[in-house]
């Protein structure tokens, strides 16, 4: 009997709880999928603080895990071109106050703090990120809060986002031009090895795609995973191939792996050389072996002769904490950080809608260390120089190719008639 | 006194009920509520990880395979219900454009097939892998590599299918949560409290299972196998239902995540993740009822603060955390609560025989050996 009486008091609680649940859960109900809500929520634009003297910006990069390597150096580039700003009077008279984050090298990471920078700490904007993985997670999140995010690296392109700036080189900036320094060195046979992920993926679709076009037979196509260092059978294929070229869109520490599988299988620059489009100054020297002889695809490079680049390169050297070298990643977050300041002060305002509205009315430029780059105000990326360089016994690179002039940013590859127009349009209606 | 003991965690859990779902909307800001929204997830996940590893003594080290099974069948359905009927996800288009949507992907259009999948998914796979495990005896340090090698496996294989999982980068920007728009902030909570009012029913069916027969012969099993064998039981059995019930609440816990956290990659479901969800457990102590739960709470809450103050050394604090909680309670922070009431509460020391007290180690078997 008292078991029954005490089950009974249990399902009544049970129930009760059940209800309440119910009823909470139903109250926290908002929109739904066809009412016309605003998606943008207009609280969070204005919660920026520009009634101080100082204005608060976000740095979000990965200073632990895998990526650390690469990205600690985009922090420590990003705080050098913050104190040369406050230097000179800091952006409408306000000095920088940064909030660092760590995105860990995981892309949930970045997704919560990017909310984070947003929602708590009301900064203006937030710069960093590296992999394309980590973009896209942190896309969403600055869209939704009406932030703004300045993106620093190469990448895949197909992208354009009003809440994010990319100042690193977009498809038909780095990848087209080394096409076209593949053919005019009269190559036949090219063979591709990429990490698997996003960007070597959507890169070596838009290389095959042009490759086509070019008359240039892709001979191979292999991927690993990025945390994976083992290249053995994959470059055992390259040898079997012969390919007059290999294109490597392999990124951070695995290129170490692919580069000892290459001299390991007999490989050498004379026969087959490699073109990069991610090993720069700082990752030539630890590669594990000299390079010396192989190529890569950059709009930067130290050995640049501009004259503001060498004015950069002596301000990074004099920095604590610097490693000495610049690099085009580098170069790409110090010139995100420039560009902001302009144009905020274009705009006169912090605030997310004037600064786009800014950068839409155009002409907003910056003397870059890789020469004069504009930005397109509609498409958020920046017109960039591209260079082919050699790799030379001290890790620098000899310049062998340069574009004729600066290549105007062309993301969705609309100036090319053999991308796809399916593909493209799917793409820009997908993206909203 | 007597008579209130075996309600205590009950009233606990109306306790926690009533902070989770009362109080904290009321005084946290949305970016918090999301936070510890991501908490509760975790904390679903550890409540079915106390209950087959503190009270059945599996240690399942591979709970990110049903976390991910979970977390992949909701990511899939939000993904397509975001591109729209007839539309492939955007990363689909990127790689190969003119490839159908893989046929896996079709069923999960439907809402109640999706969500008949994040529950059911966990039972099928559960139950065939822990009947082939648990009949042949696996058991022990082999049982943990053999999970923890299956989370390493989904997390390989997510990521080298890009093309039809989304590979290392992983599924996010979901626009809509069975229709309802999810930047909107009502529609945040609403989802916040559906993970923490599952939490709370998590932890009552844990609590009813603790309570029932079954609840006995699992504590039985973990403590003397074979002697619960001679007793006419089937140890495997036993075993495979808590096995099978930790997979559906890691499910769970990963189909709230998705909308939650708004992005899930294969590494959130790898080795490191899974091992991060019972060092939970292990802080807040495996066998007593709160005490994963809140272990992974409070994990949860260091990651996001003090890995954002101090993100080389939060790590570092973690380890020595569970080493010295290893070495000086190896029962969790949860068994210091019960050591203190206990020097307060209980001079007598006359422990009654509906207490659980999964931390003795049945001394009555040891006299039987003779």
């Amino acid at each position: 009997m008292l078991i029954t009486s005490r089950g009974r008091v249990k399902t009544l609680l049970a129930t009760g709880a059940l209800a309440a649940t119910t009823a909470l859960i139903l109250s926290g109900c908002g929109a739904r999928a066809g009412d016309t809500v605003e998606t943008t929520a207009p609280a969070a634009a204005s919660c920026i603080d520009t009634t101080g003297d100082t204005i608060k910006l976000g740095f979000l990069n990965s200073l632990t895990g895998g990526m650390a390597i690469s990205e600690k150096t985009v922090s420590n580039v990003l705080h050098m071109a913050a104190d040369e700003i406050n230097a000179d009077g800091g952006i409408l008279g306000k000095q920088i106050e940064y909030v660092q984050e760590d995105g860990a090298t995981d892309w949930p990471t970045f997704a919560e703090k990017t909310e984070k920078l947003l929602t708590q700490d009301c900064v203006a904007a937030i710069f960093g990120g590296w992999t394309s993985s980590s973009r896209k997670a942190v896309k969403p999140v600055v869209e939704e809060n009406n932030g703004l995010f300045f993106y620093p690296v190469q990448y895949e392109g197909l992208e354009a986002s009003p809440n994010i700036y990319y100042t690193g080189a977009t498809t038909n900036q780095q990848i087209l031009p080394a096409m076209d320094f593949l053919a005019s060195e009269g190559v036949k046979t090219l063979f591709l090895a990429g990490s698997d992920y996003v960007f070597p993926r959507t890169a070596n679709a838009i290389i095959k795609l042009y490759a086509a076009e070019l008359g240039i037979e892709i001979v191979g196509e292999e991927y690993v995973p990025l945390d994976k260092d083992d290249w053995t059978t994959q470059v055992a294929k390259i040898a079997e191939a012969k390919p007059d070229f290999v294109f490597n869109t392999i990124n951070g520490s695995s290129n170490v792996g692919f580069i000892k599988a290459y001299y390991d299988a007999g490989l050498t620059p004379e026969t087959t050389p490699i073109i990069s489009v991610s090993i720069a100054e700082e990752e030539a020297p630890a590669m594990g072996h000299e390079v010396t002889g192989n190529y890569a695809s950059w709009n930067y490079f130290q050995s640049l002769d501009t004259p503001d680049n060498a004015t950069f390169i002596d301000a990074w050297k004099a920095y604590p904490g610097s490693s000495g070298v610049t690099s085009d990643p580098m170069e790409a977050a110090y010139i995100s950080m420039y560009l902001y300041k302009a144009l905020v002060e274009k705009a006169g305002s912090f605030e997310v809608d004037d600064v786009n509205a800014a950068a839409a009315e155009g002409g907003v430029t910056f003397d870059a260390p890789e020469g004069t780059v504009t930005l397109d105000g509609e498409n958020h990326h920046i017109s960039k120089p591209g260079h082919i360089g050699k790799i030379n016994a001290e890790n620098q690179f000899d310049i062998v190719w340069s574009s004729d002039g600066v290549i105007e940013p062309d993301p969705y590859l609309e100036e090319y008639d053999w991308f796809p127009a399916d593909v493209r349009d799917a793409l820009v209606t997908s993206a909203g | 006194m007597k008579n209130l003991k075996p309600w205590l965690p009950l009233i606990g859990i109306g306790v926690l009920a009533l902070v989770l779902l009362a109080v904290a909307p009321s005084v946290l800001s949305m970016h918090w509520i999301n936070n510890l929204g991501k908490y509760c997830c975790w904390a679903i996940a550890a409540v079915g990880i106390g209950l087959a590893w503190g009270r059945g003594g599996m240690l399942v080290m591979g709970q990110g395979v049903f976390f991910g099974l979970g977390a992949y069948s909701m990511a899939m359905h939000l993904t397509l219900e975001s591109a729209g009927p007839d539309s492939l996800p955007i990363f689909m288009i990127l790689y190969d454009p003119l490839a159908p949507l893989p046929a896996f992907w079709e069923p999960f259009r439907s809402d109640l097939f999706t969500l008949l999948a994040i529950l059911l998914l966990p039972v099928i796979v559960a139950s065939i892998l822990g009947y082939a495990l648990f009949k042949s005896r696996v058991k022990g340090a082999y049982f943990a590599i053999l999970t923890q090698a299956l989370a390493v496996a989904l997390a390989v294989l997510i990521s080298s299918t890009i093309r039809e999982t989304g590979g290392d980068t992983g599924l996010s920007d979901f626009k809509y949560f069975f229709g309802f728009v999810l930047s909107d902030d009502g529609n945040k909570l609403m989802v916040y409290l559906i993970a923490a009012a599952l939490l709370v029913v998590c932890l009552l069916v844990v609590w009813q299972l603790g309570r029932s027969r079954f609840g006995e012969l699992l504590i039985a099993t973990r403590d003397a196998e074979e002697r619960v064998r001679f007793l006419g039981y089937d140890p495997a059995n036993i075993k495979l239902v808590a096995f099978v019930v930790a997979a559906v609440m890691a499910s769970i816990a990963g189909a709230m995540f998705v909308p939650i956290v708004g992005i899930i990659t294969p590494q959130e479901i790898g080795a490191s993740a899974s091992i991060l969800m019972i060092a939970g457990v292990a802080l807040g102590g495996r066998a007593s009822l709160f005490g994963p739960a809140l272990g992974a709470m409070a994990i949860g809450w260091g990651q996001s603060s003090l890995g954002s103050s101090w993100p080389s050394g939060w790590i570092y604090i973690l380890g020595l955390l569970f080493i010295l909680v290893t070495l000086f309670l190896p029962m969790g922070l949860s068994s210091l609560v019960g050591k203190v009431t206990g020097l307060v509460w209980r001079p007598r020391a006359t422990p009654t025989a509906t207490t659980p007290a999964p931390e003795f180690t049945a001394p009555e078997f040891t006299e039987v050996k003779k």
